[in-house]
């Protein structure tokens, strides 16, 4: 690992303070589950290091709001989960985080942190000799073409196809969250939707905050639609593992049975959180029931671009959706 | 360039203060200064869980924890979990009596993560108990008698 320095600021003010004058290529620590892993690989390669942890304004989430859930972002992802509210009301929003990585590291890692997760793209984690536009601009991308298995099927450019691999965002774009971030120049408010990009030409580029802010919480309006959700995710294996295709439903249903509210986002196959208005509109107004599930998860998946081996993963996804829409319709009909 | 920093923990009770490179994983500390070698390292990348300890009574990877964040808190290790007289812990026991390992590289961090799984309140039937269980990994796949060893502790019964 290479040397840099390393400052643990006790207060928020003092913490953007240390960021902004320990200049460029200094990264905030959270929870350190995917910062320092990929410090270990060489694959981060930090000037310093700006300690977040110990900032009392990240810490605790409150569920109980008439308005909006709020979210600290220094919370720990395992807290949130068990959260009890969370649980009955927004059950897509506790699974995302139950269902991500292992309970020792959800122990550790922060649900502010856990946005800005990195790619688990085996050429970005592998370093050198492997190309990795991202990893080195120009260098170009292993995966096209090459082992893709895992990688996006929607947003991906000829730069890159790298998964977005989390769980959390997926479920929060669905519930049209935003992100406080606090910077020098005070404080803004960024939607979710508006928080990752794709690719493009700039792979290297994966977010639209500045070097020197931070995320502060992150704040869900209250939804109806939340009692009937769930986040529905494939493996590999059953559990500890990234998802091959994973998808936030969420569902609300009038006196009559039709479909009012519908959310619905996929992950383990998009290049950023990826929400599927067009699929919602298939639904909105009607009948949920198998055939629609099905239309919809086909609408979710339709832009799909696959490669060379993860062309499976169009149909997967297609009823990762389908499935967690049933799941969702049989919540919301409780 | 990276000068050390001075951090103050307990390790098992014990009061520690060490001048660490920040570079330093909480589990290298373990290992090679304290000379507490029971924690193991194995993918030292976080996905086997073999480096399991507890801090602030929590279960987490001390692999990806560099250990200049642990100033002010409290490890717990495997070396700090047998009883004062030498007795082992009843989940250590419990392994004991249902063969729940075979090269045993991987046993002190299933026992940190299953002192946390039902603490946790997570140990309720051998589903919770797989799902709870899933960030330690046994390549030797004694994974039924680990389950066994979690549930028999969990319910305090002994029908190993």
């Amino acid at each position: 690992m290479r040397p840099f320095a390393y400052e643990a600021p006790t207060t928020l003010p003092d913490a953007l303070r240390a960021l902004s004058a320990a200049g460029p290529g200094t990264k905030v620590l959270a929870g350190g589950t995917t910062l320092y892993d990929l410090m270990k690989l060489d694959i981060e390669t930090p000037s310093a290091v700006v300690d977040v942890r110990a900032l009392s304004e990240l810490a605790g989430f409150d569920t109980g709001g008439p308005r909006e859930l709020t979210f600290g972002a220094g919370a720990p992802m395992a807290d949130v989960a068990a959260d009890p509210v969370l649980l009955r009301d927004y059950p897509a929003l506790a699974e995302s985080l139950a269902k991500a990585a292992s309970q020792q590291l959800r122990n550790m890692a922060t649900v502010g942190g856990n946005l800005l997760q990195r790619t688990r793209c085996a050429y970005f984690r592998g370093g050198p000799p492997f190309p990795c536009n991202k990893r080195l601009p120009g260098s170009g991308c292993g995966a096209i073409g090459g082992l893709d298995r895992g990688h996006a099927l929607l947003g991906g450019s000829d730069a890159c196809v790298a998964t977005y691999p989390g769980d959390w965002a997926v479920a929060l774009i669905a519930f049209d969250a935003v992100v406080d971030v606090a910077g020098p120049r005070g404080e803004r408010t960024i939607a979710l939707a508006d928080l990752h990009v794709e690719p493009g030409d700039t792979p290297e580029r994966e977010h639209t905050l500045d070097w020197d802010e931070l995320i502060v919480r992150i704040r869900v309006p209250v939804a109806p639609a939340g009692r009937g959700s769930t986040y529905h995710k494939v493996r590999d294996r059953e559990s500890y593992a990234f998802a091959l295709a994973s998808a936030a439903a969420a569902v609300e249903l009038d006196g009559r049975g039709r479909v009012e509210d519908c959310r619905i986002a996929v992950g383990g196959v998009a290049t950023r959180p990826w929400r599927c208005r067009e699929a919602e509109r298939e639904l909105v107004g009607g009948v949920l029931d198998g055939p629609g599930a099905r239309r919809a998860g086909e609408a979710a998946l339709s832009g799909a671009r696959p490669g060379r081996q993860n062309a499976f993963r169009v149909e997967l996804g297609v009823r990762t959706v389908a499935e967690a829409l049933r799941i969702a319709g049989e919540r919301a009909a409780r | 360039m990276t000068s050390t920093r001075e951090t103050a923990f307990t390790v098992n009770g014990r009061a520690v203060r060490l001048d660490l490179d920040p570079r330093e994983s909480l589990l290298d500390v373990l290992r090679e200064r304290l000379a507490l070698t029971g924690t193991k390292k194995g993918c030292d990348h976080g996905q086997c869980g073999a480096c399991t300890v507890h801090l602030d009574g929590r279960r987490i990877v001390s692999c990806l924890t560099p250990a200049v964040q642990v100033d002010g808190r409290r490890v717990t290790t495997i070396e700090g979990v047998a009883e004062p007289g030498g007795d082992l812990h009843p989940l250590q026991r419990a392994f004991v009596d249902h063969d729940a390992l075979q090269c045993g590289y991987c046993t002190p961090g299933q026992v940190m993560s299953g002192l946390g799984c039902i603490a946790e309140g997570h140990a309720g039937d051998d589903d919770e108990i797989r799902e709870y269980m899933s960030g330690n990994l046994c390549r030797c796949g004694a994974y039924p008698g680990i389950v066994a060893a979690v549930r028999q502790a969990a319910t305090g019964e002994r029908d190993g």
